[in-house]
């Protein structure tokens, strides 16, 4: 009896050794998990940036929705990556998100327009039902309109490798 | 005494207090009062130690407006957090659901202080001297060095 409480030590060691493990092994504990995920993308009607007309649906295929503003300077950071994907053929949807038309119409211009189209949402109420909180955020949405995946901070080369065969498995 | 009331009057000033008060009037108090506690109860997804009402991140802001839009709706305080909780997940209620992943997060407490009432229920087992009666030559002596005592 007394001998097996010699292991109390050793074994509170090692539960607390597998709590650390599970909480510093988490990439990012900022990043919220997205209840989202299998659900239709929320129905908006709001104008592109671009040339202002009305929009409410995204293209019937499989798109990344990426959130962005020029407020954003990790925006600016993943902007370069996200031209080189859409040389590769990757559809692109752009939110911008609680920012302003003209500023954002500046930023494509000297930065490269990635995008198929951009949806303003200068009040942030797509960005609410998307339940984003810190640009920039990117949706994998399927040709059903079903959000699929998030990613929330920049796409990078790493981040990609991950997300490429589930965005590649929804075409 | 002076410096007490200046201190009391301090003390109880934050008890004044309501989240942007002059953007989001309402008619009642009671509203007001319903506004400030779903404020302070619902967490900002941004800042996360922080509730929606202590929080300046913009995000927060527009869920604050949200909250009110809600509330001048109709809607009841379950389903403004429903609302919020449909977009940002459990994460955003201070208060989090009882469910199968959430369980260690309810009971992982009364589990531990259960298993440390075991051990120290072991433990005290284990250490329980073994008494036995005295035998009479101490009694004996015990009533002799207590007659010493005595006297």
């Amino acid at each position: 009896m007394k001998r097996l409480m010699l292991f109390i030590p050793l074994v509170v060691f090692f539960g607390m050794g597998v709590l650390f493990w599970v909480g510093l092994g988490q990439e990012d504990k900022s990043v919220l998990p997205s209840p989202l995920i299998g659900k239709p993308f929320p129905q908006f009607i709001l104008n592109t940036v671009e040339s202002g007309e009305s929009l409410n649906h995204l293209p019937q295929e499989a798109v990344l929705v990426n959130v962005w503003a020029t407020w954003c300077p990790t925006c600016k950071a993943e902007h370069e990556f996200l031209n080189a994907l859409a040389q590769q053929g990757v559809k692109i949807v752009g939110i911008n998100y609680k920012d302003d038309d003209f500023k954002a119409r500046q930023w494509l211009k000297a930065y490269g327009n990635p995008y198929l189209f951009n949806i303003a949402d200068p009040d942030g109420q797509l960005g609410l039902e998307l339940g984003v909180y810190g640009a920039p955020e990117t949706f994998l949405v399927d040709s059903q309109g079903i959000i699929r995946g998030k990613h929330v901070g920049d796409l990078n080369a790493r981040v990609w490798e991950k997300l490429q065969p589930q965005f590649e498995a929804l075409k | 005494m002076k410096h007490i009331i200046w201190v009391l009057a301090l003390v109880c000033l934050p008890a004044l207090a309501v989240v942007e008060g002059h953007k989001y009037q309402f008619d009642n108090q009671r509203d007001q009062e319903r506004f400030t506690h779903l404020a302070e109860e619902l967490r900002c997804p941004k800042c996360q130690n922080q509730n929606l009402a202590d929080s300046n991140a913009p995000v927060a802001s527009d869920m604050r407006a949200k909250m009110y839009d809600l509330m001048v709706d109709g809607k009841s305080d379950q389903e403004i957090v429903d609302y919020m909780v449909d977009r940002y997940g459990d994460f955003v209620h201070y208060i989090p659901p009882m469910r199968s992943q959430t369980f260690l997060l309810w009971f992982g407490p009364l589990i531990v202080f259960v298993l440390g009432l075991l051990v120290l229920m072991w433990l005290k087992r284990s250490q329980k001297p073994v008494v036995q009666p005295l035998s009479a030559a101490e009694k004996a002596k015990l009533d002799e060095l207590k007659k010493k005592a005595g006297s």
